[in-house]
């Protein structure tokens, strides 16, 4: 074990409470698994010395759904539903990645034009997701009204996602080998009138916090993580961008019709939750442009390729990431020949990046616990699977 | 305004203040003697208003009932209660304590009793208006090097906690 | 009528002054319906208001409206079932919400309304005030205290900090402003409330203008602090949900509860109504030089009689509004009824007698109902300060700016 390895793991032991008539400063408190700001059901124990904090240990699981399990009884393209469930304020990419490590694995390409309503809806994805995360993280630290704000413009997404396959939140609107359904008419225009109405929106965002004394005073600062901690954690996404380091995977290893796509990644410095809170916003706008040069290159041609009925890959492995809006997603895939999967393991963003918030929350305050688990982004349906 | 039923709310606020008094020291829980003593304060400055002091009776609510005793339950409320409930409430002394109390009470009943005369029985009337004006005058005019000397000492107070209660500086 | 009913409305001056104890228990029914019901539309409309900053619609269903949302809210709240938690320290858990409301609701002894519409006028009624209002620090730390649980604890822990830091900037703005009352030509100060009025109406300027920008700065401190000491956004730490839950009163439910948020709305309107008596020259009208004369106060008389005629006429709009359909027949009867109370009401405030008697109140009230829609404001607007933030701006920021601005009143005072 290195040496340094040491400071990520918890230290929780109370010492000796002090044998006068006050009472040790050490405080236990319980922040969760129901409480307003944990996103869900993340239990939390902080150990506190008046408001400081001296120690947190995350307790998960309480969202445990068995989805790796589950898939080790479904075939294929049955398991194809449960992992919009895992990060369900992102399924779309969720999907996407499953499909292509499937569509590695038995070795099918997706046609072009299939690629490319991919990388659309997975963007309108990755946007709302952020305005989802910008809201919630805006309400933790006492902002109401972005929340409203954010929500008003991410159901325009939704309603072209309710369009495009029928649902709103958990979409399974990718199959193995493409998509199952061809685009509605007038899908390209509603796609770039979402982009030109959500432009302004996200300046409007901006106007509220950006420049904000208190927002500013709250995030800045706060929740500091370096980049060497970022790398030694495996913490990635907007997260280690904000940390300085400029990988992407859309960049570092384009997958769907990336590599055709002009666009930039924003990264930040400090690796404060402002920079963080930054670097998600550049993201919003980075993704608008991929929509748009998406929608304009547009090819024609089938949207789903060939494919078995019965889908029996060879007996092999697979390991897939895409870049998934909270950060790496990646699914290992362990086939055995037959119909069903012998094994598939997920690395959900989610659940890595949880991981440093240890270390971004010691020494720092209360109220700075729910700032820093609002930056992180997590969703605990994929925290605990 | 003719005050109304005096004597009925000088002996209400003088017995609550006694029994607050008594209070303080016969309750077990810590907090509950902080209430207690609250009360007793609250009582006393109700007795100031009726002596046509209101200027006191505000600074007694605002300093004492509203600052000092709150930071005296902040600091309460952080020690344990199971642990408080369990010391000794009385030392030993309790006898020689009484003994010194009944002599007090004693010492107060006889200058009360013997001295009757030099207690004015004249009530005094005081100006409604100007009790403020009139304490300001006093402070800032006839006593205004005593005031400067107080508060400069509750200055070097201060910065001595402060340099106590700070690791550094 | 009797003579000592009807020798008291003929002067004027407070009933306390008149020596009218029936006079002043009547003003203290009306003063203490009057906050209750002031409390309950301050509720509706902060809902209401904060609804449409978010681009909601807020409460809809219970009245054209929602206009009956507070009362349904009331009702909810009493037949709740009262939970004290088992560990409780019962006594003290019983005493914490009485002593927030007492403390909140004594303090509308010494506000003046009018010249002759304040319960009494006490020698030292801005000491008083601030001074009682200060009392319901006790209330906070015993319900968090009381409670026994660690979020209460820490909220109550919070807020005693808090409110004792902002007290001290408040202290020193109010004090600035009390030393210009001293500049009168007569040379004395007071701390009476009816007495600042005066004093501003005796150097024709308000407050908040005098010796510019120095009234204007207190006054800002002023509204700063106050926000902080009543617990409310961006200040309010004390019950910050997403940290403490709910803060000191997280184990509270139902009636008490309710008490807890009639205290926090009631000692909102008694702060707001300090800072429009020392700085916005509480019942004065407006434009007392620029628009004078005898028509000019006319105009201005009719104010109030108009204002309810306009919120009358919006309510017959609202009707002719509403849909047509059997449903929604008792709710339009409703409203219709109550604009034609509003009409009734504008009407009855057009009588000359009556219209002298309410104009200042009107005013006073006017006031201070901007300063609670700047609550709302803040709230849809600001995030939350953290804790050692709050502390920084209390005593870095606005102490040393309070106690700058008190000097140079008093330096400005001996010049001018």
């Amino acid at each position: 074990m290195p040496e340094d390895a040491t400071k990520y793991l918890s230290h929780l032991e109370l010492g000796e409470p002090d044998q006068t008539f006050l009472d040790s400063n050490e405080l236990i408190i319980n922040m969760g698994p129901q409480h307003p700001a944990t996103h869900g059901v993340l239990r939390v124990i902080l150990k506190l010395d008046g408001e400081k904090v001296l120690g947190t240990e995350c307790v998960i699981g309480y969202l445990h759904r068995g989805v790796e399990k589950i898939a080790e009884h479904r075939t294929y393209a049955m398991f194809n539903p449960y992992v919009d469930r895992m990060d369900y304020v992102a399924a779309v990419s969720n999907g996407l990645g499953y499909c292509e490590a499937v569509e590695k694995l038995q070795n099918i390409e997706a046609p072009p034009r299939a690629n490319y309503v991919r990388m659309i809806l997975t963007e309108l994805n990755r946007v709302a997701s952020h305005q989802l995360w910008l809201g919630t993280h805006a309400l933790d630290i006492g902002a109401m009204t972005p929340l409203f704000y954010t929500f008003r413009d991410r159901e325009e997404i939704l309603k072209i996602f309710e369009k495009y396959c029928g649902a709103r939140l958990t979409t399974h609107a990718f199959r193995i080998g493409g998509c199952l359904y061809e685009t509605y008419e007038g899908f390209e225009q509603e796609v770039l009138k979402f982009v030109k109405f959500v432009r302004p929106k996200i300046d409007e965002y901006e106007d509220l916090l950006t420049t904000n004394r208190i927002w500013v005073e709250r995030t800045r600062g706060v929740g500091v993580i370096s980049t060497k901690d970022c790398i030694a954690l495996g913490v990635t996404g907007p997260v280690l961008r904000a940390s300085g380091v400029k990988w992407d995977l859309r960049k570092a290893q384009p997958y769907a019709a990336y590599a055709e796509m002009d666009f930039e990644v924003p990264t930040g410095q400090n690796g404060d939750t402002y920079d963080r809170y930054l670097v998600r916003l550049a993201e919003m706008r980075q993704s608008l442009r991929i929509i748009e040069q998406a929608v304009e290159k547009l090819p024609d041609g089938p949207i789903l390729a060939k494919v078995p009925k019965v889908l029996k890959p060879p007996v092999g492995e697979i390991y897939h990431s895409i870049e998934a809006p909270k950060g790496e997603l990646g699914y290992f895939i362990v086939s055995d020949g037959s119909t069903q999967p012998y094994r598939v393991r997920v690395r959900p963003p989610s659940f890595v990046n949880l991981q440093a918030l240890d270390i971004m929350v010691r020494g720092q305050l209360v109220a700075d616990v729910i700032a820093v688990i609002g930056t992180l982004d997590i969703v605990l349906g994929e925290v605990d699977r | 305004m003719q005050p109304v039923a005096t004597t009925f709310f000088f002996y209400l606020l003088a017995g609550l203040a006694v029994l607050g008094g008594v209070l303080v020291i016969t309750r077990r829980n810590a907090v509950h003697s902080a209430l207690a003593l609250i009360l007793t304060l609250l009582s006393l400055a109700g007795l100031y208003l009726m002596l046509y002091a209101p200027f006191v009776a505000g600074v007694q609510i605002i300093l004492y009932a509203g600052g000092i005793m709150v930071l005296f339950l902040f600091v309460i409320m952080l020690v344990s209660i199971e642990k408080s409930q369990k010391e000794e409430q009385f030392n030993k002394l309790w006898l020689v304590g009484l003994l010194a109390a009944i002599a007090l009470g004693g010492l107060f009943i006889g200058v009360y009793v013997k001295g009757k005369a030099l207690f004015p029985e004249a009530k005094v009337v005081l100006e409604e208006g100007n009790n403020t004006q009139g304490i300001a005058d006093y402070l800032y005019g006839h006593y205004l090097f005593t005031f400067e000397i107080a508060s400069l000492l509750l200055l070097v107070a201060i910065i001595g906690a402060v340099v106590m209660a700070k690791k550094r500086i | 009528m009797p003579d000592f009913l009807t020798a008291y409305l003929q002067s004027n001056v407070t009933p306390g002054e008149a020596g009218s104890a029936f006079w002043a228990l009547i003003y203290v029914l009306i003063v203490f319906a009057g906050i209750s019901v002031a409390v309950m539309a301050m509720n509706w409309l902060e809902r209401k208001a904060l609804a449409h900053f978010q681009i909601r619609l807020g409460p809809m269903r219970v009245g054209p409206h929602g206009l009956l949302q507070p009362i349904a809210d009331a009702i909810k709240l009493l037949t709740k079932e009262d939970i004290v938690p088992s560990a409780a320290d019962k006594f003290v858990f019983w005493l914490a919400p009485l002593i927030i409301l007492c403390a909140s609701f004594t303090t509308y002894i010494v506000v003046p309304f009018g010249r002759a519409h304040a319960i009494t006028d006490l020698n030292i009624g801005i000491l008083f005030m601030l001074g009682v209002s200060s009392l319901s620090v006790l209330g906070v730390v015993m319900a968090g205290w009381a409670s026994n649980s660690h979020y209460p604890l820490l909220g109550a822990l919070r807020s005693s900090a808090q409110m004792v830091s902002y007290e001290i900037a408040m202290g020193l703005a109010v004090v600035s402003a009390v030393l210009m009352t001293s500049l009168n030509p007569s040379g004395t100060g007071t701390l009476s409330m009816i007495g600042i009025v005066q004093a501003q109406e005796a150097q024709q300027t308000w407050f908040v203008f005098k010796f510019f920008p120095l009234g204007f700065i207190a006054l800002g401190v002023f509204a700063i602090a106050m926000v902080a000491e009543t617990n409310r956004a961006p200040f309010d730490l004390p019950e910050a949900e997403s940290e403490l839950t709910a803060g000191f009163h997280t184990e509270y439910s139902g009636l008490r509860w309710s008490l807890f948020m009639l205290g926090e709305y009631a000692a909102m309107i008694a702060v707001s109504s300090i800072a429009v008596t020392l700085w916005l020259g509480g019942w004065l009208r407006p434009f007392p030089h620029w628009l004078a004369g005898q028509s000019w106060d006319l105009v201005f008389s009719l104010f109030p009689g108009l204002l309810f005629l306009g919120l009358a006429a919006i309510a017959f709009v609202g009707v002719g509004r509403m849909p047509k359909h059997p449903y929604f027949k008792i709710q339009t009867a409703g409203l219709a009824g109550f604009g034609a109370v509003l009409g009734l009401i504008g009407v009855v405030l057009f009588i000359p007698p009556v219209r002298d008697r309410v104009q200042d109140i009107f005013w006073f009230i006017a006031k201070v109902a901007v300063f609670m829609y700047l609550y709302i404001w803040y709230r849809a607007t600001f995030p939350r300060y953290r804790f050692d933030q709050l502390m920084k701006v209390g005593w870095k920021v606005l102490l040393p700016v309070a106690l700058g601005v008190l000097l140079l009143t008093a330096v400005a005072g001996i010049l001018f």
